[in-house]
Formats: structure tokens, sequence, C-alpha cells
């Protein structure tokens, strides 16, 4: 469907955490300039798939590149230099609750550019403005509201100007205006930097506005992989139970469930 | 049968954690000296106004509850001397006594417990917060080394300031034994600076500093490798506060005991 180069390429990830199998064999292709969700349950290994990408968790075993540097075998170095032209947006914001909001954002500038402390301020007032914070810089995170933090983030999460942003359940514990003020921003950013996002989610609104792609992840694997209107009109079971929002079936084999009563 | 296994089978599992964890803490402590190490040959910065803002905390703020307790000290040991010194009215002796244990021992000593309470467990506090709201991930998302960032600035400020504490602690003690000396005594006060000046030697004073340097080391350590390591949430983060002021506190003493031996049999 895309003749560009990948930027991101995962292939064979396995994931284990103890006796537990995380991630059972994940092959993916993400491509420049598109907006690709990854969906599916809590616990399903979106996250752990997620955290293998920007490089805080190596998988058992796979390979994964991004921007065609094998970010899981490379050295510090080579690691750094790929994982500068990233950005992510954690769950919560993760902003450092030490410093200013303008201290967050200028942080990443700072630490890796020559420029002058005046010029990052400027940088910093435009990412701000980007995200509609420009006159909360003097703001410490706690004075903040939950959907402003995560504006907050994400402008800290563009300071670099990326290349690939990641976005870990962006309209999470956000109320439905809010959350759909962040899928509105996501989208401009996409028009506007045309850079390429990744969205790990488990809301159906909001991936139906933004994704350009979409892959539904289940019991560590990936079961669906298409557009979304492949998606709405897919008969696969998983798809349709996450779209039709149904809950799990009980269990029918009475036997067994006495079983794990009696635990035995 | 079952039940002896099960007793067993935790005990060892407890005996390997604490192992694993102490290799833990050796690998970050060993992690952060590598770092100061190789920071001035490398385009690594260290980030002093971090470092600053930690002396600070740890220094400045913890002033007058060191000043306070070392008076107190340095006043409880010249009652305890008196009361024994008195009966072979030796009593200008309570100023040998009094001066040799505190910077010999009972400043480095009480210095670096109080600064473990206060700010070993603080480091402890604030870290385990950063990591439980992923801060810490978003530091290393940012390519920026928890190491270089945080580690490195609060061993650099413990390591300056706790020294200098101890060096304050030091006075003001001996200071609590001229007060009651000279009030209780009758000892001039002249008279007790001479019988001071002669028996604190400049070694029991380098000694009592480099002790106190080791507890500074002991305290950043530890405070970091237990905000590091914290897991869940809010309670994770208090367990490891208080672990982090026990077992600096148990170490701090350890370190004292092979310390003062080594300083008794070589001096």
């Amino acid at each position: 469907m895309n003749s560009k180069k990948p930027v991101i390429e995962i292939k064979d990830v396995y994931t284990r955490f103890g006796d537990r199998q995380v991630l059972r064999g994940i092959n993916l292709n993400i491509y420049p300039e598109e907006t690709f969700v990854i969906l599916g349950r809590s616990g399903c290994g979106k996250s752990t798939l997620l955290r293998h990408l920007i490089g805080l968790q190596k998988p058992e075993s796979g390979d994964i590149h991004i921007k065609g540097v094998d970010i899981i075998h490379a050295d510090d170095e080579k690691k750094r230099q790929t994982l500068l032209k990233v950005g992510m947006l954690f769950q919560n914001g993760a902003l450092f609750n030490s410093m200013t909001v303008g201290d967050n954002v200028a942080l990443p500038l700072k630490q890796h550019t020559p420029l002058e402390l005046s010029t990052i301020r400027i940088m910093g007032r435009i990412k701000l403005d980007l995200v509609g914070l420009a006159e909360f810089e003097h703001h410490y995170p706690s004075q903040l509201s939950g959907g402003m933090k995560k504006r907050a983030a994400l402008a800290r999460a563009l300071a670099m100007d990326p290349e690939i942003l990641f976005c870990d359940e962006p309209s999470a514990g956000l109320d439905p205006v809010v959350a759909v003020g962040i899928d509105q921003l996501i989208l401009k950013l996409k028009s506007a930097f045309k850079m390429c996002i990744v969205v790990v989610t488990h809301e159906l609104e909001s991936v139906f506005t933004i994704a350009d792609r979409i892959a539904l992840m289940d019991g560590g694997r990936i079961v669906f992989l298409g557009n979304k209107e492949e998606m709405k009109k897919s008969d696969n079971p998983i798809v349709r139970q996450f779209i039709d929002r149904k809950p799990d079936q009980d269990i029918i084999d009475t036997e067994q469930y006495f079983n794990t009563l009696i635990n035995e | 049968m079952n039940k002896v296994y099960e007793v067993l089978g935790g005990w060892g599992r407890q005996l390997f954690g604490f192992f694993k964890s102490v290799r833990q803490f050796f690998l970050l402590s060993w992690q952060t000296f590598k770092w100061l190490l190789t920071a001035p040959l490398s385009r690594k910065k260290i980030e002093w106004h971090d470092v600053f803002v930690q002396m600070v905390r740890i220094g400045v703020d913890s002033l007058p509850i060191v000043i306070v307790i070392s008076f107190f000290i340095g006043l409880i040991l010249a009652m305890q001397a008196a009361y024994q010194l008195h009966q072979f009215g030796a009593s200008i002796y309570v100023a040998n006594l009094v001066g040799v244990s505190i910077t010999r021992e009972l400043g480095p000593l009480i210095t670096a417990i109080l600064v473990s309470g206060r700010c070993g467990s603080a480091i402890a506090a604030e870290l385990g917060t950063m990591k439980v709201g992923e801060e810490i991930d978003a530091l290393k998302t940012m390519s920026i080394d928890p190491i270089g960032f945080l580690a490195v600035p609060r061993t650099l400020a413990m390591v300056v300031v706790l020294p200098c504490l101890t060096i304050l602690a030091d006075l003001v003690g001996i200071g609590g034994g001229v007060l009651f000396a000279v009030t209780q005594l009758e000892i001039p006060f002249s008279a007790y600076f001479r019988q001071s000046a002669e028996a604190i030697l400049a070694k029991d004073f380098l000694t009592g500093l480099i002790k106190s340097g080791v507890f500074a080391v002991i305290v950043s350590q530890i405070g970091i490798y237990q905000g590091f390591q914290v897991r869940g949430g809010a309670e994770g983060v208090g367990k490891s506060t208080t672990i982090s002021v026990v077992s600096a506190i148990f170490l701090i003493i350890l370190a004292d005991v092979l310390f003062t031996a080594l300083f008794y049999s070589t001096f």
C-alpha cells in the first residue's frame, strides 16, 4: 500500500515476563507520514510493544529498526542519536513536577543542542503556543488540569522536532470534550509537520478520527491490520467484539469453573 | 514436608533477592562513579545548577537541626565525663574526652545519621515518585541519562556538604562541652581551650572527615538506589523511603566500625 521505506520495522518480536508470554511474534511496518494506531484491550501487550519501540525495554527476541537503525542491538551512542528523532507522550504526561512547564519543554533542547538559552526559551514558547498553552509557561504541572498536562507533555515531546511521535493512551482519563481536543491536536500535527504518529489506545472514537491504519492486538499477536473501512467491515470475531463492545463470554465449562474455585 | 519446603523456599528466595539487590546497588553506584570519572574526558556536562540546589537542600536546610543536636551531644558528653573524672579531681580532662570523641566519632556519626533521615529519605522519595510517575522513563526517551541528570548531582552535593556539616558539628559539639565546663566545672575558658588544642590532633579531625566522606557516599547511594528501584505506586515509595533510612543507618554504623578499627590499628 505504501511504496516508501518504512520508518519502523518490527520483526518477530517475542517477550515474556516470567511465565507469562506477553508478545508472541509481532511483525509490523510503519511508514512515514502515516498515523498508525495500535489498538487492543488492557493487557494485550500493546504498552509493552511501545516500550520496546522507545528503547525502554528489550524484547526477548526479534528485531526493531527505527529509521534503519537496529535499536535493540545498537550501541548507546547510536541509540541516543536515533531516539533524538523520536518523541514520546506518556499516558499521564510524565512532566517533571519540580520544573515549570516552560522548563519541561526547554529541557531536551538544553540537553541536546548548543543553542543560547534565550533561543531555547523562544523555541519552547513556540511549542507551547502550538498546543495552546502559551500563557502557562511559568506554571508548575501540579497547577494544570489533566488535559492541559497532556498538552504540555505533547509540547515537550515535540521540542526536538521529532520525525516519529509515540502517544500512549493520549485520551485516557480525560473528559470527552478534552479528549476530542487532543485528537484534533494530533490531526493538526499530522498535517503541519508530516510526522509519523504511532498511537496506542483502546478508545474507538479517537481511533476512527485519527487513524490511517489500525492494528488490533490480542493475546500478544496482531489479529487485524488495515484501515478504518476495512476494520468496520471486518468479520474477525475479535474485531467485531471490539467494535460492538461485547463483553467476554462467560465460562461455560462448569466443571473447569468448579475446579478453579477449589483450586486443584 | 510441604511446610518445610515452603519455609526453606521462602528463605532461599529472600536470600537470592537480597544478593540481587546488593548487586544492583553496587552496579548503580559504579555507574554513578564511572560517570563522574569520565565526565571531564567526554562532552558530558555536570549539572552544576542542580548540584547547587541539592547542596542548599542538604546543607543549608539541615543547619539548624545539626547545630542543635551536636550542641546537645557535646553537653551530654561533658556531663557524663565530668561525673567520672570529677572523682579523681581531673575535671580538666573533660576537654580531652569531649574534643576527641566528638571529632573522631560523634560529629561525623550524628551528622550522617541526621542527614540520612532528613535527606537520604528525601532523595529516595523524590526519585521514587519520579519513577512511579514515569518521569525517569521520560528522561530516558529524551536520551537524557538519569544517572548523569539525577544521581550525579545528588552524590556530588552530598559528598561536598556532609563533611562541611561535620566540621560545623565538631565545632558546635565542642562548644557544648565548653559551656558546661565553664559554667558548671568552673574551668576557665582559656584553660579549656589550651587543653582541647593539645588533646585534639590533626589526625583526629581528619579521620572524622574521611569517615564523613564515606558516610556521604553511603547515604546518597542508598537513597538513589532505593528511589530508582521503587515499584508500584505510593506504597512502593513509602516502603523504599523507610528502607533507605534503615539500611543507610545500618551501613553507616557498619562502615564506622570498620574505619574505627582501621584507624585504631594504624594511627
